[in-house]
């Protein structure tokens, strides 16, 4: 680990005024950045510890939703009553990842800026573009079962690792950010970004900006969702494929759906096209398989994550499938429904 | 006779708990001293080539670092491949830590860094920078199989295959029903909870003290003065407390080449603790690619059974388990060929890991088997005892005790096995899947010689002792247990010393022996105090046992009681006034013995069960119940015993479905190399295990009729898994792990 | 491959931190990079908290903060100024086990005892937690601390003994 400054803040403008030099981190729960730290893969001369600033609460808004503080733990917020009853689509994905003790120290924000697990990344004595630009990815050739399908580039096939944004990208939140310019609304759609040819860039925030709030506008799929993760062991583990799905329904017929996919690409993958398509539809497997078609139609495999295409497919007929029939994937109970 | 057994054999609570409940329990690198400083290992990042060039003047920069040693300013150590070679070395050259500047696998330690604490050594090791000169490598065994070699040394204690009995190419093609398939399991990593670590205390005059995770404390002894040119009187190691191995602390490791030069270096006491990322620079269970080919008649009776491996092993030492012999042994054929090679890979030397070798072939052999039960439209169970041996065939020799048919019968009744559809896919519950699946389990059952000392006091207090260690296995307990035996005494009356190389001889933890041997010495230690007390005894003036024989007394309340007359005894503070001594010792040996060996083999045997359910579509396995039958000899605490086959079971279902070590072939690099990404199971992978040990006898295996049973409980568990996936699924899966991927 | 070793070497000042272990306020001074597990490991001589992983993938190093579980592996020192932490050398009192320690020995819940410290602070904020009910509920919040000598079934069955007496001792109340 690097040896750095450490400076508590006392103030939203303090951190961001310190954020701005990019030799500098923001800490919260520190669950990803000391372990990134520790492998040297982040070395900040500054570390910033705002965990003592008031961005703890959940509060209802004009609008009818939630606005989430940016050091709410994960923990708290997967069982905060209001979420786990107008919410349960995003209390289900917090707890299907992790750990217990993660989810109690890492907070919403810092889940929203979780790097990728990609092995290369994680390991400095390999070359990896998001971590050095310009050394290549030696994914793209390489052990690639946890990568991503879709949204990739030559430059970059690795995956966002969170489940909490998966559910956050179904429900259409909203980031709240502030920085040395102000603070700004960003949608949660335009908050992660695809590699292209800056894989080293994972979000939109600008120099200085940090997260201060996520909030859930009002509809919150509470009758009929869902959040189905498969991975490599029953649980403590990363998702291969995950898949957030949402409906409204009326009379056996999708109203408006929402579906993203967590461990297929660099950010949380909604595809509102997809979602389009089983407007007005029947909530059957066919109108199912048919969204699935069409969010994967651009779907690439490498040499040992190919079969995450036809696993994706599948999972997002079984989980529309959960979703309508209103029986949510228990995250105990490993049996899927 | 020892008096009536009380401990023996009852499910008696660690004497080990609460110290590790507590966390008072001290593991190898959690000990301390005023002088100690902290060493980081650096590990390299190629596979294979020259270092150039090390540039150290950041790290050493840094306020707080002592000095940052590579093989430029190492110290000098032995010359002779000879010197480096530990207790279970496998035939070649063994690795030198720091010795010159080529590297001859990835993570290799190319440097320590040494300072002051630990977060100065951390972040000066981050300083380091390291130039390389890159040379080509290959790690992957299958490109390397053209070359595999029948390796010239053979490795003690390792059988080579036999040779072939019958025609078994002939035979294959004279049977009506044959199997043939290719079978292969991921490289896996031991893995023990406690990352490997070395604490050396300087003593002052060139004298060490090293708490090391080792499986055995002598071998760790043997190696340090070996290689550092060292009087024995002049170190001593310990291993009090190690957390968990099963394998990986077999051989010493490179953290403690480097605490213990380090030390001798500098003149202080140093500890060094790897990694997570660096447990998987050293040791682990070869890749191995094998083809097993069986054939049978119409009544299912094997006609000819053929197996080939091709190992994995490093380019510097000939790494060698018994693969394939299981195959030639567990079943009875008179057409038997096996065949056992190696290929070399630019990696670390693999080492054993839980029952090496047998996981490996037993799981190829017992998959083809249900393979061959399908042909031959026969129930798993029948197949195998229409094949049922009372002898091992390999060497012609009975087994001491073979209870493998009861093993069957319980394990059956205990998962419900009449519940098992014979035809693949047939059952489904819900949205899964439904399948049972079973298969045989052997592992030797060895006495390695041990010696033990076993010291009585008048105050009824003993105290036994033995340089065997606990890596987890219930040792302490298991001692006290019977030194409480030999002299009727409570638990607590007993004090156990192990785990410490000026005890009495030991060999290293490991093959499921200890339980067998260091029992056997202590017990034997025991007898010897009991003669030597009861003729002090006899010698008191009057005694009440003047001519008692040691057959007709009994041990206990601190007495020496005539069995057959209570009234008659004398106390064991009298009978040691009574010889003038304050104390009664002795020490005493077990050996195997070599009349039984000419005659007998001695096999632990077990039938594992699977019920799994697994998910149609998404191929998600769940491993809902398992059932372990297992014939051991005699069971000496079973709430031990069931955890150490409840552990084995769990490690088996990893192999099954989860563990995987994943190789960059063109990096020449493992690249999940934590625990995040090396999938062990958790505990909601685990549902019900079922243990039971049936009855079985055995005068001849040991002394104390013992069998043991660390390694156990992982042989056949991976393909009664993969078999009753098959059954769910009709998928035959022979590559382990089954990830869902191969289900799909 | 060889990197610049971001310049000149950096020192960092000691800074103090206040901090209540297993109810004994202490007054350190502590640098900003040392992380709590070390604190309590290297600095503190508190070893019963285990360092497996370092990365918050094993649990081993499971403490209290505040009352709740945490990887101590994945936290600085210096942000729990202020905080009380509990180890499981805090868990006794006056030399008597807690029910969670004496039940992970009866039901033999570990072999090496590595993990052990660890997931038996981990059972311990379970039930503060109160949300574990079931067997699957169990094995599913207790799935952050990894056993490679696999006693899960005996953790299992610990938990729910002390479960068990906590809800007769209740329901009695």
């Amino acid at each position: 680990m690097n040896n750095f400054e450490y400076l508590r803040a006392e103030s939203l403008g303090q951190a961001a005024a310190a954020a701005a030099d990019p030799a500098t981190k923001i800490i919260a729960g520190g669950t990803n950045l000391l372990d990134l730290m520790k492998y040297n893969v982040e070395r900040p001369s500054r570390v910033v510890d705002i965990t003592r600033l008031p961005l703890k609460d959940i509060a209802e808004t004009e609008a009818g939703g939630l606005r989430i503080g940016a050091l709410v733990p994960n923990s708290d917020l997967a069982y905060d009553e209001r979420i786990k009853a107008r919410y349960p689509l995003l209390s289900s994905a917090i707890l299907a990842g992790a750990s217990p003790q993660l989810r109690n120290s890492a907070s919403t924000g810092g889940n929203l800026l979780q790097r990728t697990r990609c092995y290369y990344f994680y390991d400095t004595a390999t070359p990896c573009n998001k971590r050095e630009p310009g050394t290549g990815c030696p994914a793209v050739h390489g052990q690639n079962r946890i990568h991503a399908i879709l949204g990739t580039s030559q430059h970059c096939i690795a995956t966002h690792p969170s489940d909490m944004c998966v559910a956050l990208a179904a429900l259409a939140a909203t980031v709240h950010v502030t920085g040395p310019n102000g603070s700004r609304d960003i949608a949660f759609g335009d908050f992660h970004r695809l590699p292209g040819d800056a894989p080293e860039i994972d979000t939109t925030l600008r120099p200085g900006e940090i997260v201060t709030a996520v909030e859930l506008p009002p509809e919150g799929f509470a009758a009929n969702h869902t959040y189905l993760k498969l991975r490599d062991r029953l649980s403590y583990a990363f998702a291969l494929v995950s898949v957030a799905a949402a409906l409204r329904q009326e009379g056996g017929r999708v109203v408006e759906a929402r579906l993203a996919l967590g461990g297929v690409a660099h950010k949380p993958w909604r595809d509102e096209a997809a979602e389009a398509m089983l407007a007005g539809k029947p909530a059957s497997p066919e109108s199912f398989a048919a969204a699935a078609d069409h969010l994967l139609r651009d779907a690439k495999g490498h040499e040992h994550n190919a079969f995450k295409i036809e696993l994706a497919r599948r999972a997002i007929v079984r989980a529309l499938g959960q979703a309508a029939a209103g029986t949510p994937q228990s995250q105990t109970d490993k049996r899927i429904r | 006779m020892p008096s009536a057994e009380h401990h023996i054999g009852a499910p008696r609570s660690r004497i080990d708990g609460p110290a590790k409940v507590t966390g008072a329990a001290r593991y190898a690198a959690e000990h301390t001293a005023p002088d100690l400083a902290y060493g980081i290992v650096v590990s390299g990042a190629i596979a294979r080539g020259r270092i150039r060039s090390v540039y150290a003047a950041a790290a050493l920069a840094v306020p707080g670092v002592i000095q940052v040693f590579t093989h430029e300013n190492r110290r000098r150590t032995a010359w002779l491949d000879y010197s480096y070679k530990d207790d279970v070395a496998p035939p070649g050259a063994p690795f030198r830590p720091l010795y010159d500047a080529e590297i001859h696998y990835s993570g290799q330690p190319v440097a320590l860094v040494v300072a002051e604490d630990y977060e100065t050594a951390a972040y000066a090791a981050s300083l380091l920078a390291i130039d390389y000169e890159v040379a080509e490598h290959e790690t992957d065994l299958e490109a390397q199989r053209a070359y595999a070699y029948v390796p010239s040394k053979k490795r003690s204690g390792i059988p080579p295959p036999p040779s072939p009995r019958g025609d078994a190419e002939k035979a294959f093609g004279e049977a009506p029903l044959h199997v043939e398939g290719d079978y292969s399991h991921a490289i896996e990593h031991h893995n023990p909870m406690e990352p490997h670590a070395s604490t050396v205390i300087w003593e002052g005059d060139g004298k060490l003290t090293v708490h090391d995770k080792i499986q055995g404390s002598q071998n760790s002894q043997r190696y340090i003065t070996s290689v550092f040119g060292l009087k024995a009187d002049d170190v001593r190691v310990m291993n009090a407390y190690v957390g968990g191995a099963f394998g990986s602390g077999l051989r010493p490791h490179y953290q403690l080449f480097l605490a213990v030069m380090a030390a001798l270096e500098l003149e202080r006491s140093i500890k060094v603790v790897l990694t997570r990322d660096q447990m998987f620079t050293f040791s682990y269970r070869p890749h191995t690619l094998q083809t097993v080919r069986l054939a049978a008649d119409r009544s299912g009776a094997l006609r000819s059974i053929r197996h080939d491996a091709v190992a994995g092993t490093s380019r510097y030492e000939d790494y060698q388990e018994n693969v394939v012999n299981w195959s030639g042994m567990m079943y009875h054929c008179d057409n038997v060929a096996l065949t056992y090679t190696l290929a070399q890979i630019d990696t670390a030397t693999p080492a054993d890991m839980r029952a090496p070798g047998a996981t490996t072939g037993v799981f190829a052999l017992e998959i083809a088997m249900d393979e061959l039960a399908e042909r031959a439209a026969m129930d798993p169970i029948a197949l195998r005892l229409r094949n049922y041996s009372d002898e091992d065939e390999n060497q012609g020799k009975a087994y001491t005790s073979k209870e493998l048919r009861e093993c069957y019968r319980v394990g059956a009744e205990r998962i419900g096995w009449s519940r098992r559809s014979s035809v693949p896919r047939s059952t489904r519950e819900g949205r899964e899947l439904v399948g049972f699946g079973m298969a045989t389990g052997c592992w030797e059952a060895y006495l390695q010689k041990t010696a033990a000392r076993a010291t009585l006091t008048p105050d009824g207090k003993l105290e036994v002792a033995t340089a065997s260690s606990d890596i987890g296995t219930g040792t302490y307990t298991i001692l006290a247990q019977i030194g409480a035996d030999g002299f009727g005494l409570d638990l607590a009356d007993v004090s156990v010393r192990i785990a410490d190389s000026t005890l009495p001889t030991a060999p290293v933890q490991g093959g499921s022996w200890t339980a067998a041997s260091s029992g056997s010495a202590v017990q034997a230690a025991c007898q010897a105090v009991r003669e030597t007390l009861l003729g002090h005894a006899r010698g008191l003036h009057r005694s009440p046992l003047a001519n008692a024989g040691i057959e007709q007394v009994e041990f206990r309340d601190g007495r020496i009681t005539f069995a057959s007359d209570p009234a008659r005894f004398v106390t064991f503070a009298d009978a040691m006034r009574a010889g003038g001594v304050d104390k009664v010792e002795a020490e005493a040996t077990a050996a195997p013995s070599v009349v039984t060996a000419l005659r007998y083999v001695s096999y632990t045997h077990a039938a594992v069960f699977a019920e799994v359910r697994v998910d149609e579509e998404l191929g998600i396995v769940r491993a809902v119940r398992i059932v372990s039958a297992v014939a051991a000899g005699r069971i000496l605490n079973p709430k031990t015993a069931r955890s150490q086959i409840l552990g084995g079971g769990v490690m088996g279902l990893g192999m099954a479905l989860h563990e995987e070590t994943m190789m960059d072939h063109n990096l020449g690099r493992f690249m999940n190399h934590n625990l995040g990404e090396y999938h062990v199971p958790a505990n909601a992978d685990v549902h019900d295990i079922d243990v039971v040990f049936v009855e079985e006898h055995d005068d001849k295996v040991s002394p104390i009729g013992v069998k043991g049973l660390g390694e156990i409980g992982i042989v056949g568990t991976a393909a009664a898994i993969a078999n009753a996936v098959y059954n769910a699924t009709g998928k035959r899966i022979r590559d382990l792990p089954i990830t869902l991927d191969k289900l799909l | 491959m060889p990197t610049d070793p971001d310049g000149p070497p950096r020192s960092a000042g000691k800074l103090a931190l206040t901090i209540t272990i297993n109810g004994e306020v202490r007054h350190l001074s502590v640098a900003p990079t040392t992380v709590l597990l070390d604190l309590l490991r290297e600095h503190l001589g508190l070893t019963g908290t285990k360092k497996g992983c370092d990365h918050g993938q094993c649990g081993a190093c499971t403490v209290l903060i505040d009352g709740r579980r945490v990887n101590s592996c994945l936290v600085l020192a210096v942000m729990k100024d202020g905080a009380e932490v509990t180890t499981i050398e805090g868990l006794a009192t006056n030399g008597r086990l807690h029910p969670m320690q004496q039940a992970f020995v009866e039901h033999d819940a570990f072999q090496c005892g590595y993990c052990t410290p660890g997931q038996i602070c981990s059972a311990v904020g379970l039930l503060g937690e109160g949300r574990a009910r079931t067997p699957d509920e169990i094995r599913e919040l207790m799935s952050g601390n990894i056993c490679r000598c696999g006693a899960y079934v005996n953790i299992v069955a610990a938990i729910e003994q002390v479960m068990g007496a906590e809800d007769s001792r209740s329901a009695a109340a």
